[in-house]
């Protein structure tokens, strides 16, 4: 008994250390010599500048801008420091509510769009972090973008094409568009990661 | 389903199988000792392992030693968790200056964490120190998977032993699971993430400029979005491979940080279900008969598939109350869903982190169509025995297995084997009480929690999406899966200590009556099979086991299950 004891306490002491100790210690130094960028958050700089992470999304709200889908993290949109999903149900009264909310924003930043609303633009990410929107929600804003900004529609799809993801190998996932990439791509900002 | 699910779904299958099959080979290997490779390279640093905690591993352990050596780890465990979450604000590596843990949920996390549940009633990044999540949460991860993998091995030695009383040495069973497989298994993993973008790093975050400033609840400008950071690949990478799943993030495996990309999420998927599905193949080897591993594992696939599909067709419905406020029919469920990832791999991902015991999402459950999350909740309840936990699911299924050569055996009239070992009174009593706990306490847990203001008030949703959610807390806890509808708030005093009792009851109530088995079948002789023996490598078995399972599921939860998931799909359509 006291020796099963005894070799317990030990045990774990010297498990921890290897694992809780040594492990994250040694992945972390094979990490930051071969894959610094990414092990740092992948951030974005415009000169020494950082401003924002290719992964991570921000909320837009002005009409020159592509917009992200909705986020429910908390005091505000896409806090990267709390991620957090809605987790309303599907039959909950505050998810119906909600989404009606952000139909009429969407109609009302674009009176003349005649398009069904792509669900992702209407319903909140599971991080609230969601960096991506389909292309069929880029498609559905393309008009009002390019038109708040005076450009042709096809300059600002050219965009939207430039930072589309494929599916992996053509078919797990959605395509999906990066919209940090495309709206400091429309405001000309150059960034390096 | 559309094709490109199927296809997709077939993928991920194939994939996991062809990883499985050589994993499980070398398992066997490093079980029986016979493996060249890892004691060259591994070896040294196991002897001395041994040596610097006064183990000597030629020395033999019966059940009841066995069985009090793991006990005695996890109580050690528990209170090394408690104590670093409750000292935390103290130590270093604590870059956010949390406090220390309110004792409620340091206990429930300690219980979560040494149960290998992972069940999370706080925020990591707002909550966990750096060195809690390394130290206190990494080791675990790490352990109480070596855990389950050590006593499925004891398992096994009862089954394989002739006339003895030994069913191996728990601290080399434990140290060998920890050093040969998940140690570099993890390593390997953890950098392959860290390539797509998974975060490892001590510091605590980074700030950037937003392009366009937002408003915060109370009226504040914010110009800087602050970007949480810390070593979460080596974590995330235990958390899959361990069948543990405590996200170092809130958001757990939906959170960019920890899941960048489409080829991180498909390397997590594979990895959640590697080792469960890889045991199966390990589990023939050892017996001698590689066809009885492939057996249990048809049955799993039995009941696995029919579920997957259920689950993925679900989240390609769009919810019709959406569609009636015009919103596009076409896309599917995407309310707690990343557009990276899409529907087909959520589902996929919902289904195998809920019959693995794993519990990570990169997807809110609580967020899935009625009968999406109810695929998940039932694969939960049946014990999480389909691929389950390391360890933990195959030596449920064994158990599962003995009840089925009984059944089969009374309705012959003879003496039921397994193995060649009879399956009597005893290995009957431990196997009734192995099914019969863990679903007793998800019913009388949520039966509580229904009738009492401390249960109700912390939903995050009306009517019976409610109940749901309150059946998927104590299904999760007490099967050690880990994964929530996370709209109900379990922080408080009553779900923390709740859970914490039901994960308890989940992981003990079956190791001790599983290691129990392991020395009772031990102690009795192989009995060659004769030409009343019902062959255990058939399909004609896979069914009965299948059918077993299937039986005692529903009858147990399918009542529960209509009060949520069924009667909420009724009202939405």
């Amino acid at each position: 008994m006291k020796q099963t004891i005894l070799t317990a306490i030990r045990a774990l002491l010297v498990l921890t250390f290897v694992t809780g100790l040594l492990y994250p210690l040694v992945v972390t130094g094979l990490a930051q010599l071969a894959f610094p960028a990414q092990a740092n958050g992948s951030v974005l700089r415009a000169g020494d500048k950082p401003v924002g992470s290719s992964l991570v999304g921000q909320a837009f709200s002005a009409d020159k801008y592509l917009w992200s889908r909705p986020s429910a993290t908390a005091p505000f949109a896409y806090n990267a420091a709390a991620s957090t999903g809605s987790n309303l149900g599907p039959s909950n009264p505050a998810l119906a509510a909600a989404v009606k909310q952000r139909i009429e924003v969407l109609r009302h930043a674009d009176p003349g769009n005649r398009q069904v609303v792509p669900t992702d633009l209407v319903t909140a990410s599971g991080s609230g972090l969601d960096p991506d929107i389909s292309v069929g929600a880029a498609a559905f804003q393309v008009p009002r973008v390019a038109r708040t900004r005076g450009v042709a529609i096809g300059e600002v799809a050219k965009v939207v094409g430039e930072c589309t993801h494929p599916p992996l190998p053509g078919m797990i996932g959605p395509a999906h568009v990066n919209v940090l990439c495309v709206n400091l791509a429309l405001d000309h900002v150059s960034v390096r990661p | 389903m559309n094709p490109v699910a199927i296809l997709e779904c077939g993928l991920y299958l194939v994939l996991l199988l062809a990883l499985a099959w050589p994993l499980g080979a070398y398992m066997a290997r490093v079980y029986t000792g016979e493996s060249k490779w890892a004691d060259r390279v591994l070896g040294p640093i196991e002897r001395f392992v041994y040596k610097l905690s006064g183990v000597k591993p030629d020395v033999q352990m019966n059940w009841k030693q066995y069985a009090g050596a793991v006990l005695a780890f996890h109580v050690f465990g528990f209170l090394a968790v408690y104590a670093l979450q409750r000292l935390q604000g103290f130590l270093p590596l604590n870059p956010a200056g949390l406090p220390g843990v309110p004792p409620e949920v340091a206990w429930n996390t300690a219980v979560s964490f040494a149960t290998n549940t992972n069940w999370q009633a706080y925020g990591g990044e707002t909550t966990m120190s750096h060195l809690t999540q390394m130290l206190a949460l990494t080791t675990q991860n790490f352990v109480s998977a070596a855990a389950g993998m050590a006593v499925l091995v004891a398992l096994i030695r009862g089954l394989t032993g002739r006339q003895v009383a030994d069913v191996g040495n728990f601290w080399v069973d434990l140290t060998r699971s920890t050093l040969h497989i998940l140690l570099p298994l993890s390593v390997v993993l953890a950098l392959l993430l860290v390539s797509h973008g998974v975060v490892q790093t001590f510091a605590g975050s980074v700030s950037v400029h937003l392009l366009e400033p937002v408003t915060a609840a109370d009226g504040k400008t914010v110009t800087e979005q602050v970007l949480a950071l810390g070593p979460a690949a080596s974590q995330v990478a235990i958390k899959q491979l361990g069948t543990n799943g405590g996200g170092f993030f809130n958001a757990n495996s939906a959170h960019p940080f920890e899941n960048p990309d489409g080829f991180s999420n498909l390397l997590q998927m594979l990895s959640l279900l590697l080792i469960p599905v890889a045991l199966c193949f390990t589990f023939g080897r050892m017996v001698g008969q590689p066809k009885q591993g492939v057996a249990l594992l048809m049955a799993m696939f039995v009941i696995f598939v029919p579920l997957l599909a259920l689950t993925v067709a679900s989240e390609h419905q769009a919810n019709p109350v959406l569609t009636a406020l015009g919103v596009d029919p076409a896309m599917g469920n995407w309310e707690g869903k990343e557009m990276r990832f899409g529907i087909t791999s959520s589902a996929i991902w919902a289904t195998a982190t809920t019959a693995a015991s794993n519990g990570s999402v990169n997807a809110m459950h609580d967020s899935f169509m009625p009968l999406g999350g109810l695929g998940p909740m039932w694969l939960m309840q049946l014990g999480e025995i389909v691929f389950g936990g390391v360890g933990s699911g195959l030596y449920g299924m064994l158990v599962y297995a003995f009840i089925a050569v009984f059944g089969a055996g009374l309705m012959v009239g003879r003496t039921p084997e397994y193995l060649g070992k009879k399956i009597e009174a005893f290995e009957m009593k431990m196997a009734s009480l192995v099914i019969l706990l863990p679903s007793a306490s998800v019913l009388i847990g949520t039966a509580i929690a229904c009738s009492i203001p401390a249960g109700t008030q912390p939903l995050g949703n009306p009517g019976a999406h409610g109940f749901s959610e309150i059946l998927y807390a104590f299904s999760s806890g007490s099967n050690n899966n880990g994964s929530a509808f996370g709209g109900l708030t379990v922080n408080g005093l009553f779900y923390s200590t709740a859970i914490g009792i039901v994960m308890l009851i989940g992981r003990f109530w079956v190791i001790v009556p599983v290691l129990a088995l392991a020395g009772s079948l031990a102690r009795k002789k192989i009995v060659p099979p004769g030409a009343g023996t019902l062959p255990t490598h058939t399909p004609l078995f896979v069914a009965l086991l299948a059918g077993t399972i299937l039986l005692v599921g529903a009858l147990t939860f399918i009542p529960a299950l209509a009060l949520g998931p069924i009667v909420e799909h009724l009202a939405l359509h």
